[in-house]
Order: structure tokens, then C-alpha cells, then sequence
């Protein structure tokens, strides 16, 4: 006979393990499966390092309040008003409650990390990052009686009348085991690692993507729900994609990888040629665009060129910079042609007004009579040595998903809700986050609509 | 070019770390390394001797093993720890004792010692040694006083020269990069996180060991060991004062002060290394750094061999026992003693040099 549970919630990051606590907590039996081996348990919440949640005043590691309506005022500029209002206001209204509920499972706060003073107000930092996060999660979870299993991916879901009635799941040694299960929760994230599917939706271009976080992330159960009728919300080519260094592995270089020297530089593609104003505004508000922008050049690729003066300006990263005495050298070790890269960069000197440099504020340093215009930093690239970083486009995360209700069940698309199917974390993040990002709002999506899910998922294993 | 691979691998994972900094709240290894941004020598001297080892940041990580990054920082920094105590000793050509099978080195000195005090006493009066004395002034009818102190005096005084430079060569590689000077404040912070091992604890979490529940008992165990030698040291101290300013010769009642602080310390001094060693043994294999083990162990068994023999001499002393195990402590305690400034006990110095200097850069540049 199958194996039956309350409560089956798939995956094993900060949603499923928030949906699978919750659960727990409301008496339910729980059975999490997690797609990835131990280590690369988590998914993306491997990667996070905090969570954006409305808070009345300070606290011993968030500088000043920041209320309800400042976030909805947030997440309306980020999505240009791509978003579902009731849906993201429920979950600013529930963010406030999160930051003690979260604490009460373990998760430990500190204040904003070296080099993240602009989210000091806004986002609780995790004390160790992303991965301790997920320890504590997993400690209580463990000590409240949750079964985990490791390398256990749902490969399929019944669902008959809007109803979820068994999943099958696949192990590592490629067996498969139904499991009969009341309420189920899909927490499994989005599709960024599967690269059939992203060719699907980008065409060759995704060939020369990186994937930013765990391999993990195949969209699997994602692709089922869809097939069986789970409306959808969000397009395939919708992602969260930053220029990272093109010399990081193919997938989960994480953090280190990031580059944040394109304001103090200029970017030019495999021609030489620039393409888009690299001091538009401030990097924390602009960094998530350069992924698409690199994505829509030759062969996917960039390079960021600036001068010794700039090199200590921003937060080191992974690989050293590649350097020349000259500009043509430098292009020659790039692989560019040393006479277009040198011709960019005269141009551009040529163009820059002089102002007084102040990487702090958005300065007077503009360029004058050049297409496209740098509006700030723009110092002439004119000292010994000359420093490069190549460029790819990464791949943070993907957010077509399935659509949801403030209960966090799974809507069909022949209209009407599914009764015992819900979702949480990057799978539905697509409902609240039409495009753009903000940061830390995936893990407050995932922590919110992970407890509602959990909690709605053992009300109705208990029916 | 960082002349050796253990400095090189914490060069190259102070790198990737420095990109991250998600273990900035940890404990003070981050922070210092964020106040940086080229590391020579020095500067991983410094931060490799911050570390406490607790593990906290490796379980943390995301690049950990099996991550092609494989970033390991506590097992990086504990080779880059055991090399600047090797780099920096005196004299130089002693630095190999920090590996040379140390225990077997611990034991046979200890023996050898031993076996020459116990020579000396019987050469001094055979008869005294295996009868009962009593009394004020029993032990140096073994042994008499003046070789006693020219022995333990000069082994005393070789350990503190050279420890002492020791610690000037590790101070001044530590300092080269970005000389700063100690002011009260900074002393007085630094000797609290050393004297409170505020870092071992994961940032509040506990230290990991062998399971995902923290566990480890390391602190407790260090500081029953740390502050039994304390209580050992003062219980000398004492001892001597009785006997030069008092005229009151040992062996001293159960009751006087020096027998209490000996006791209780050595007490301390037995079930905190043991504790530390039994910790060691149980810690996971990725946070091991096999080659120090020895070094380790000689150092943990020396100190509950001084307290285990003061201690059976203390029980003994009315017995004809007396004399043998009075050689036989002095022998460990002058082993101990020669061995001091090749040992683990270094670490104490180190640390507590890197915590107050950690203590003053975050005033300073934090």
C-alpha cells in the first residue's frame, strides 16, 4: 500500500520549509522532498542573505521603521504596477508578523552586511547568510517531526477534479515511490536550471547563460502542474538576470561572482562599441537590468573597462581583473580588436565634462555629444593600468509560475481553485512580482506565502 | 607571492570570502578580513590566529565542499595558525619540535627527567628517599631547595625568553602591513574576548562537531583547562612567596593556600584537556587538521600528567611513596616547562596579541 501523509510539500528552501513548520505546528504529519542532495539542499535560499519586512521602529539590527506603505510604494516602483495589489498587500501586511514568527523557528538576525548600508533599514540580514538560515529551519523542522528526504524530485502529481490525490517522486538511484498525501504544498521553486527550457523560451541566445544558483532548480513540478491545468502567471523569458563575471561556472557561483564596477567604467560589447548609459543611477538600482542588456548583445557578452583610479571603489569579487599597461593591449588580452576599443575610449574621454568625481552621490561627471551618454561617474579612462571584466548574462531566478489566491492555492486555468493544492516561494512568486525585484522579496514571498500555504494545507488535511 | 601553499589557499579563500561576507556577524576572522583587501603574510597570521575554530562559518557556506569553490576557512586557517607558531618560534631550529612525534618526546622527557631527580635524590641520601618524611621542609630533604630552584628557575626563564621572542617576531609580522598601536581600551577588550573565548561559539549558535545540533563542549573544556593552569600558576606563585618572605617551607597542610589553589586547579587542569581532547577526536574529518594532532595531544596529556602527579603526590606525601612521585612530577613539570614555547600553549599568545589588535582596528578603521 502507498504511503500516505497529511500534509507532502515539495522542495526543501525557506518556503517549503516555512510551509512545512507551519504545517507541523497545526498538527498535520509532514513529508518534505527535496530535489537535491543534502548539500545543495535549499535551492536559491542557499544564496540569500536577507529578507525585506515591514517593521514599526528600529531594531537591535534594522536602523529606522519602515511601514506598510512604503513597501507597497516599493514594490509598485520596481514592477512599474505589475502586480496582483490585494495579493502583495496581504503579504506586506503579513511581513510584519514574519520577522518574529521566523525568529521563533531559529533564524537569527544581524545588521546589514559590509557594503549593504542601503539596506540597512529595510532587510533583516541573516546571521551567517542563506545557508545558516536554512539550518535553523531544518533543526526545528527536524525536532518538531517533519520527515526530510534528500534526492527525492515529484516527477508527477494526480490531480483528478481540481484535486491532488498522490505524487509520484524519483530517487537518485532513478526508482519511483507514489505517495499518497491530503494537502500538498509545491515550494520547489523556479526553472533557471533547466537549459532545454530556457533555450525554449531565449532561443540560442541561452546558450551563453550562467545559472547563478543551485542546479537544482529544474522546474519540473513547475512543468507538471501546467501540463495538468494550474493556471499560469508570467512568461517564460520573465527572470531576474544580473552582468556577472563570465568566468563563473555554469551554475551556482552565487554571490561571488557579481561585479558592481559598471558605474565606475564604461561596458562594451564583442565590437568595442558601447551600448547603454553605464552611470544612469545608482548600482543597487540598476544592477538587475545589465543582465538583460548583456543578453541582447552578440554572443552574450560584455566587457567593463575602467582605470587604475577605480579599482578600489567597489566590493572585490571573485576573479582578479584583467589588466594592460595600454588600452590596445588590453583589448588584445579581451580578444577585441585593440584599434575599435582604443577608438571607444578616446571617444569617450573625449566626451566626458569635468565635474567633481564623488562615487557617493550622483555626481556632475557626465559625457557630452556621445551616444548612448554616461549621466554620472564619467572620468576619462586615461591611467596606467587599464582593468577589465568580461561579462555574462546570470540568471538569478525565473518567474513564470503557477497562480494563486491569499490562501496560496493553485488556481486552474479553467477557472475556479484547486481544493488541495497550494504554492509558495519562487514557484508563484510571479503573482506578486509581474517584473522587476527588489531585494530581499523573494525570501519574504517564500516565508509568507510558505506559512499560509503550510497552514492552509493541515486545515485542510484536518477536514 | 605568498611563500608557502597553507598561506596561499588562505590568500585564495580570503578572496572569495571577501566577496561574500555573509560570516561578517560570526565572529572577528570577517571583519578583520574586510579591513583588507590584499593579504600578505601577516595579515592571514593575524586572521588565522583570530580564528577559534569553531566551524560555524563552514557549515554556513555555500561554496563549502563538494562545491568546486571548496572553501573550508577553519581547516585553511588552522594550517596557516600551526605554521606562524612554527615561523615565529626561537630559536628557529626548535620549530620542528611543533611536529616531531611530540608525545612520545613529552613522555620520554618527562621520564628522563624523572629518572635524573630521582638519581639525584638517591646520589643525595639514599636512605631519605624511599622512607617516610614530614614535616616542613620534607621535599628538599629529597631534593634540596637550590637545585631545585636553579632547575625549574632556568627552564622557567628559557621558556619566558623564548616566548617572548616569539611573540615580538609574530607582533611584528602581524603589524607590518598596517602598524597600529594597543591603547587601554583595546587591551582591556582584547583580553575579555580572550578571557571569555567570546568567539567560540558560532555567533551565538554554538559550535558544531559531529552532528547538525551544536554540541560542542569546547569552551567549557578550555576553560576548566585555562583557568585550572591559572589556579596551578597562582598556587606557585603563592608558594613562593611563602618561602622567601614567610620562611615557611613546603609542604604546606591540605588546608593553606597554596594546596587549595593546586588542587582545585589541577582538578581543572585534568578534566579540561581531556575534554578538549575527547572533542578533538570526535570533531568532523573537514574540520581536522590531522597534522596538528599530535602537537595537540602532547600538549593536553602533559597537562593532565602535572596535575595527576601533583595530585598523587598530594594524596602520597605522608607515604614512603613520596619521593619517587615527587621525581616523577618534577619531571613532568619541567618537561612541561622546556616544552612551552614549542607547544600549543603558544596559541594563548597569538590569540590574545590578534584579539586586542582586532579590537583596536575596529576602533580605529571599523
Amino acid at each position: 500500500m502507498a504511503r500516505q501523509v497529511d500534509v507532502l510539500v515539495a522542495g526543501g528552501g525557506n518556503a517549503a520549509l516555512c510551509a512545512a513548520i507551519a504545517a507541523r505546528r497545526a498538527g498535520a504529519s509532514v513529508l518534505v522532498l527535496e530535489a537535491a542532495p543534502r548539500f545543495y539542499r535549499g535551492g536559491n535560499t542557499r544564496h540569500t542573505r536577507n529578507m525585506r519586512c515591514a517593521h514599526d521602529s528600529a531594531t537591535a539590527w534594522l536602523t529606522g521603521p519602515y511601514t506598510e506603505d512604503e513597501f507597497w510604494a516599493d514594490l509598485l516602483q520596481v514592477t512599474k504596477g505589475q502586480t496582483d495589489e490585494q495579493l502583495a498587500r496581504m503579504m506586506i501586511d503579513q511581513s510584519k508578523p514574519m520577522l518574529d514568527w521566523i525568529q521563533q523557528q531559529g533564524v537569527r538576525f544581524q545588521p546589514s552586511l559590509g557594503g549593504t548600508l542601503s539596506l540597512g533599514r529595510t532587510n533583516s540580514f541573516f546571521l551567517g547568510g542563506g545557508r545558516a538560515m536554512l539550518y535553523a529551519l531544518y533543526r526545528t523542522a527536524a525536532k518538531l517531526g517533519v520527515q526530510v528526504e534528500y534526492e527525492a524530485e515529484v516527477v508527477d502529481v494526480d490531480i483528478v477534479d481540481d484535486r491532488m490525490r498522490s505524487a509520484t517522486v524519483r530517487r537518485a538511484d532513478g526508482t519511483t515511490e507514489s505517495i499518497a498525501a491530503k494537502a500538498f504544498v509545491a515550494a520547489s521553486g523556479g526553472f533557471e536550471a533547466n537549459l532545454d527550457w530556457l533555450k525554449e523560451a531565449w532561443g540560442p541566445p541561452a546558450d551563453n547563460f550562467l545559472i547563478r544558483g543551485s542546479p537544482y532548480n529544474r522546474g519540473s513540478l513547475l512543468k507538471v502542474l501546467l501540463d495538468k491545468g494550474v493556471a499560469a502567471t508570467g512568461d517564460a523569458r520573465q527572470c531576474h538576470a544580473v552582468a556577472i563575471d563570465a568566468r563563473a561556472p555554469k551554475f551556482d557561483g552565487g554571490i561571488i561572482t557579481r561585479l558592481d564596477c559598471v558605474v565606475f567604467g564604461i561596458v562594451v560589447n564583442k565590437r568595442a562599441r558601447r551600448f547603454y548609459d553605464e552611470g544612469e543611477d545608482f548600482w543597487p538600482k540598476r544592477y538587475a537590468i545589465w543582465g538583460r542588456l548583456v543578453a541582447d548583445q552578440p554572443d552574450q557578452a560584455a566587457w567593463v573597462v575602467f582605470d587604475a583610479r577605480s579599482l578600489s571603489l567597489f566590493m572585490p569579487s571573485l576573479y582578479p581583473p584583467i589588466s594592460a599597461p595600454t588600452i590596445p593591449e588590453l583589448a588584445g588580452r579581451l580578444g577585441l580588436d585593440p584599434a575599435a576599443l582604443a577608438a571607444t575610449v578616446e571617444q569617450f574621454n573625449a566626451a566626458c565634462v569635468p565635474g567633481a568625481f564623488d562615487h557617493t552621490v550622483l555626481d556632475d561627471c557626465h559625457t557630452a555629444g556621445i551616444e548612448p551618454a554616461k549621466s554620472h561617474w564619467a572620468r576619462p579612462i586615461v591611467e596606467a593600468p587599464f582593468h577589465a571584466y568580461p561579462l555574462r548574462p546570470g540568471i538569478t531566478f525565473t518567474y513564470l509560475g503557477v497562480k494563486v489566491d491569499r490562501q496560496a492555492r493553485m488556481r486552474m486555468a479553467a477557472g475556479g481553485r484547486a481544493e488541495n493544492l497550494f504554492a509558495a516561494g519562487e514557484i508563484m512568486a510571479g503573482n506578486v512580482l509581474g517584473q522587476g525585484y527588489a531585494a530581499g522579496i523573494g525570501m519574504t514571498i517564500g516565508a509568507v506565502f510558505g506559512k499560509i500555504a503550510g497552514e492552509g494545507a493541515a486545515a485542510h488535511a484536518a477536514r | 607571492m605568498l611563500p608557502d601553499e597553507s598561506l596561499r589557499e588562505a590568500e585564495r579563500l580570503m578572496t572569495v570570502c571577501n566577496s561574500c561576507r555573509y560570516c561578517e556577524g560570526l565572529c572577528a576572522v570577517f571583519p578583520a578580513m574586510e579591513m583588507r583587501r590584499v593579504f600578505a603574510e601577516g595579515d592571514l597570521d593575524h586572521l588565522a590566529n583570530l580564528c577559534h575554530s569553531c566551524g560555524a562559518c563552514h557549515d554556513d557556506c555555500q561554496f563549502a565542499p563538494p562545491h568546486e569553490f571548496a572553501v573550508n576557512v577553519p581547516l585553511a586557517l588552522a594550517r596557516v595558525r600551526r605554521d606562524s607558531w612554527e615561523r615565529h618560534a626561537w630559536p628557529s631550529a626548535l620549530a620542528g619540535l611543533f611536529r616531531r612525534s611530540p608525545v612520545a618526546m613529552a613522555v620520554g622527557l618527562s621520564v628522563a627527567v624523572g629518572a635524573f631527580l630521582l638519581a639525584m635524590a638517591g646520589w643525595n641520601d639514599a636512605g631519605v628517599l624511599f622512607t617516610r618524611q614530614a614535616g616542613p621542609g620534607a621535599f628538599y630533604r629529597l631534593l634540596p631547595h637550590d637545585a631545585l630552584a636553579v632547575l625549574f628557575g632556568g627552564a622557567f626563564l628559557y621558556a619566558a625568553l623564548a616566548l617572548t621572542i616569539a611573540a615580538r617576531r609574530f607582533t611584528r609580522s602581524v603589524d607590518a602591513q598596517m602598524p597600529l598601536r594597543a591603547d587601554a581600551r583595546s587591551i582591556v577588550r582584547g583580553l575579555r574576548d580572550a578571557a571569555t573565548l567570546k568567539y567560540l561559539d558560532g555567533g551565538g549558535v554554538g559550535c558544531v562537531d559531529t552532528a547538525e545540533e551544536p554540541a560542542d563542549r569546547r569552551r567549557l573544556f578550555h576553560h576548566l583547562a585555562f583557568y585550572g593552569f591559572l589556579l596551578c600558576f597562582a598556587a606557585t606563585a603563592v608558594a613562593t612567596l611563602y618561602h622567601y618572605l614567610l620562611g615557611r617551607e613546603a609542604p604546606y597542610p591540605w588546608y593553606d593556600v597554596p594546596v587549595l589553589l593546586g588542587s582545585l586547579g589541577g582538578a581543572g587542569l585534568i578534566i579540561g584537556p581531556l575534554g578538549l581532547m575527547r572533542g578533538r577526536r570526535q570533531r568532523r574529518a573537514e574540520l581536522k587538521d590531522e597534522s596538528q594532532s599530535g602537537m595537540d595531544n602532547a600538549f593536553s596529556l602533559l597537562l593532565v600528567l602535572v596535575s595527576v602527579t601533583g595530585l598523587a603526590l598530594l594524596l602520597a606525601r605522608a607515604t614512603a611513596l613520596m619521593g619517587v612521585l615527587l621525581a616523577i612530577h618534577l619531571g613532568v613539570v619541567f618537561t612541561l616547562f622546556a616544552m612551552l614555547p614549542y607547544s600549543r600553549f603558544v596559541h594563548g599568545i597569538y590569540r590574545v596579541y590578534a584579539l586586542v589588535r582586532h579590537a583596536r582596528e575596529m576602533h580605529e578603521l571599523g
